[in-house]
C-alpha cells in the first residue's frame, strides 16, 4: 500500500492551504508573544542598552503601581460604557432598519460608512467637532445651550472618547445583527402573533433567544475590540484630563514607548493578554447559559 | 520538518552575511529630524553632497519624523535594532541620551572653543561634548501689529514692555477684534514646559538646578501661575483649554514662539513684530529651546556618521545653518552674522531677541526620564484649567505627583 493514502494527502493538502496564515500567525502573533512575556521578565533600557533579568520585579512593580487602579478604572470604564452603548445602539438600529420601508438602505449606508472610513482620519475630525469652539459646540449654541467642554472634563472626555469609538464601529455590529435578525423564521413571528403576543414580547421571546449566536459573537468581538483602544485616546485626550482617560493600552504606550521602560510595557501587556484572555474564555462559558440554538 | 528549519536558518544566516558584506562597501548615513521644510531640507542636501564630493563612499539621507513622536519614533526605532546613524535630540531627551550612553562623545568638532558654554551645558557629560546643540533658538513674541492697531491699541516698549501690560492689551485686542489675544504657541494645555516662557518671569523653576527638588509650591511659581490663571479665565487674554488659534493665520494678536518660526511669516497678509519676552516681577529674562544632534552608539557606521557631524557642524556650514538656526559658535552670534541669514528679521531684533536672549537665556526645563515627570506634570496640572481653580492645592498635587519621580 503506497504511503499516500487518500486521507494524508487530505491531511498534507489542508496542511498547506493554512501554511501561509500559520506562518503569519507565528511570525506576528506568536513569536511576539512569546518574547512580550521574556521581556516582561527584564529591565529594558534601550537608550544605555542594557537587557538586564529582574525576574518577578516589574510584576511587583505593578502591584505597587500608583496609577494602576486608576488606568484600570479607567479602562473599566470605557469598556463597559463601549460595549453596552455599542451593542444597544446596534441592536436597534438593526431592528429598525430590518423593517420594510422606503429609505431604510440609505439609512443602512449612512451607519455602515464609519467603518469604512480610517480611524485616524475619523478621530480627528472628531477631534475638531469636539473643541470648546468646534462644530458641536457651535451647533449647541445656535440652540442656546452652553455646551461643554467635551475633551477637557473627566467626564464628558471618557463619554465623548466612547462616542466616537461607538459611532465608528457601530455599522459592523449593526449589520452583523441585520443578518442575524433576516435569519429568524417568520412563521415563528405569525405564531407568536397568534398567540396573542405584543412586539415587546416578541423581541423578548424570539428574537433575541434566536439572535443570541450573534449577540456572543458582537460581543466578544466588542469587549475585545474595546480594550486595544489605542488612536482615539492617543489623539482625543492624551489619556487625559488628569488621568481619567488612560486606559491599559495607552498607558503601556506611555511606559514602553515614552518613558523607555521596555520591561514594565511588557508585563502590562502581558496583563492586558491575560485580561482578554480571562473575559474571552468567562463569554465563552457563559454561552452555555443563554445562547439558545447552538450545536 | 527539519529540512524545513535548516533551509529557514539557512537563509537567515545567508541574509545576515549580506548585510555585513554592505559595510565594505559605500556607506548611507541616515540623520533623523523632525523637519520636513523644503528649505531645511534643501540646504541638508546640499551640505550632505558637498560632503559627498570629498567622500564619495558615503551618502546621507535625512529622515523627517513628526516632531509630536519624534523621541519615541526614534527610541522604538533604536529597540527594533533600527537605530539612526546620527539623531537630532530635543532639549527635553538630552539628559536621557546624554548620560545613558547612547551617543558617541563628539570630539572632532571644529573650533570647539567657539562654541557658548551656556548652549553646551546640557550636552556634556562630565565635561566631554556628546551633542552638539545645532539649534539655540530664544523664544520671543510675534505681534500682530495690524490686530492691536484695529483694535486701538499699541504696543508698550521698553521698561513698559512687562506681563501685566502684555496681559491688558491681549485681552483688549481679544475683546475688541473677536480674535484671540495671546498664544502660548505648542502648550495647548498639554506641553507645559512651554510656560517656562511665562513663570520664569517670577523667577520660577520647575525643579531645582539640581534636580531634585519641586519647584511648584515656591512662591514664585504660585505667583506666576495664579497670574496666568486670572490671565486665561478673567482677563481672557489666552485662548481658553480646549480652544485653537494660529497666530500665523491671524487667528491671534501675539503668539510667544522661537525665533525660527519668523519664516512661517514670509507671505503673511498682517503687519508684524518681534519683541524679547516682556519683563516679569522678577525682571527681565528669556528663555531658549534646543535642538542637538547626536551621534548613536547603537548605529552601524558610528565612525563615519562622527567624521560627518564635523564636517556638518564646521563654522563654514553652521553659518549656513544659521539662517534657519541659531548657532551655538560665540563668533556667529553677531546680529550682523544673523541679518545675512535672517532677511525677516530686523538687526535690532536679532540683537535684543537672539544675540541677548542666548546670553542671558535658559533652556526649558529637562531632566532625565523627562517624558515621565512631564507626563506626570500635565496630569497634576489639568485640573488648574478650570475657572474656580485652587492653584495652591492643584501646585501642591504637581509636586506630590513628581516628587517620587525627582528622587529617582
Amino acid at each position: 500500500m503506497s504511503y499516500w493514502t487518500t486521507r494524508r494527502r487530505d491531511h498534507l493538502t489542508g496542511y498547506l492551504f493554512i501554511t501561509p496564515a500559520l506562518f503569519g500567525a507565528a511570525a506576528f502573533v506568536f513569536v511576539p508573544l512569546v518574547l512580550v512575556v521574556w521581556y516582561s521578565l527584564h529591565e529594558w533600557n534601550v537608550l544605555a542598552d542594557t537587557f538586564d533579568f529582574v525576574g518577578t520585579e516589574n510584576y511587583r512593580r505593578l502591584l505597587d503601581d500608583p496609577g494602576f487602579p486608576a488606568v484600570l478604572r479607567a479602562t473599566g470604564l470605557f469598556s463597559i460604557g463601549l460595549v453596552v452603548v455599542n451593542l444597544g445602539l446596534a441592536l436597534a438600529l438593526a431592528v429598525l432598519l430590518n423593517q420594510r420601508l422606503r429609505g431604510t438602505t440609505f439609512f443602512r449606508v449612512l451607519f455602515f460608512s464609519p467603518v469604512v472610513v480610517s480611524l485616524l482620519a475619523w478621530t480627528i475630525v472628531w477631534g475638531f467637532l469636539l473643541q470648546d469652539n468646534g462644530g458641536i459646540n457651535g451647533f449647541l449654541d445656535t440652540l442656546g445651550i452652553d455646551g461643554p467642554n467635551w475633551l477637557r472634563s473627566g467626564g464628558t472626555a471618557m463619554a465623548s472618547v466612547v462616542i466616537v469609538q461607538v459611532f465608528k464601529n457601530v455599522g459592523l455590529n449593526m449589520v452583523l445583527f441585520l443578518a442575524a435578525l433576516q435569519g429568524v423564521p417568520q412563521e415563528l413571528y405569525e405564531a407568536a402573533r397568534t398567540d396573542g403576543a405584543g412586539p415587546w414580547t416578541v423581541f423578548r421571546r424570539i428574537t433575541l433567544p434566536l439572535i443570541s449566536p450573534t449577540v456572543l459573537l458582537t460581543s466578544i468581538i466588542t469587549v475585545v475590540g474595546s480594550l486595544q483602544v489605542f488612536a482615539q485616546i492617543s489623539v482625543l485626550t492624551q489619556g487625559g484630563p488628569g488621568n481619567s482617560t488612560t486606559v491599559l493600552v495607552y498607558y503601556l504606550y506611555q511606559q514602553a514607548f515614552q518613558f523607555h521602560a521596555f520591561g514594565y510595557g511588557s508585563t502590562l501587556s502581558v496583563v492586558l493578554f491575560l485580561i482578554v484572555l480571562a473575559l474571552t474564555v468567562l463569554q465563552w462559558q457563559m454561552r452555555k447559559r443563554w445562547v439558545f440554538h447552538e450545536n | 520538518m527539519r529540512r524545513i528549519l535548516s533551509s529557514f536558518i539557512a537563509i537567515t544566516l545567508l541574509a545576515g552575511c549580506s548585510s555585513t558584506a554592505a559595510d565594505d562597501g559605500p556607506i548611507t548615513l541616515r540623520m533623523t529630524t523632525w523637519s520636513a521644510n523644503p528649505a531645511h531640507v534643501e540646504l541638508f542636501n546640499a551640505i550632505a553632497a558637498e560632503y559627498q564630493a570629498s567622500n564619495p563612499d558615503i551618502s546621507v539621507t535625512f529622515d523627517a519624523l513628526p516632531l509630536e513622536n519624534y523621541t519615541t519614533t526614534v527610541t522604538t526605532q533604536i529597540a527594533g535594532g533600527n537605530a539612526p546613524d546620527i539623531a537630532w535630540i530635543l532639549e527635553s531627551a538630552a539628559p536621557d541620551f546624554v548620560a545613558s550612553g547612547a551617543l558617541v562623545p563628539l570630539d572632532g568638532i571644529a573650533n570647539a572653543d567657539d562654541l557658548s558654554p551656556a548652549a553646551t551645558a546640557l550636552w556634556r557629560r562630565d565635561g566631554t561634548l556628546m551633542g552638539y546643540p545645532f539649534s539655540t533658538s530664544p523664544f520671543g513674541v510675534f505681534v500682530n501689529t495690524d490686530l492691536l492697531a484695529s483694535a486701538g491699541q499699541t504696543l508698550p516698549t521698553g521698561a513698559g514692555w512687562t506681563w501685566e501690560k502684555t496681559v491688558a492689551v491681549a485681552s483688549a485686542t481679544a475683546a475688541k477684534t473677536g480674535k484671540q489675544g495671546l498664544v502660548v504657541r505648542d502648550f495647548d494645555y498639554k506641553d507645559w514646559t512651554n510656560l517656562a516662557t511665562v513663570f520664569r518671569g517670577w523667577g520660577a523653576e520647575a525643579w531645582s538646578a539640581d534636580g531634585k527638588t519641586c519647584g511648584f509650591t515656591q512662591q514664585p511659581m504660585v505667583d506666576a501661575m495664579t497670574f496666568l490663571h486670572q490671565a486665561i479665565f478673567t482677563a481672557k487674554a489666552l485662548p481658553a483649554p480646549g480652544v485653537a488659534a494660529d497666530f500665523f493665520a491671524g487667528e491671534s494678536a501675539m503668539t510667544i514662539a522661537q525665533i525660527s518660526r519668523a519664516s512661517l511669516l514670509k507671505d503673511a497678509k498682517f503687519g508684524w513684530t518681534l519683541v524679547p519676552l516682556p519683563a516679569g516681577p522678577s525682571g527681565p529674562y528669556s528663555v531658549i529651546g534646543q535642538g542637538g544632534l547626536g551621534v548613536l552608539k547603537k548605529g552601524k557606521n558610528a565612525d563615519a556618521a562622527a567624521a560627518f557631524v564635523t564636517f556638518f557642524t564646521n563654522p563654514a556650514n553652521s553659518a549656513k545653518l544659521a539662517q534657519f538656526f541659531p548657532p551655538p559658535r560665540q563668533s556667529q552670534l553677531n546680529a550682523s552674522t544673523l541679518a545675512q541669514a535672517n532677511p525677516l528679521l530686523e538687526p535690532e531684533q536679532l540683537q535684543t531677541v537672539v544675540v541677548d536672549g542666548i546670553a542671558n537665556g535658559v533652556v526649558k526645563p529637562s531632566h532625565t526620564g523627562s517624558a515621565e515627570i512631564g507626563q506626570a506634570v500635565r496630569a497634576a496640572l489639568d485640573p488648574l484649567w478650570k475657572a474656580d481653580a485652587d492653584v495652591t492645592a492643584v501646585l501642591t498635587g504637581v509636586c506630590a505627583a513628581i516628587d517620587p519621580l525627582l528622587a529617582k
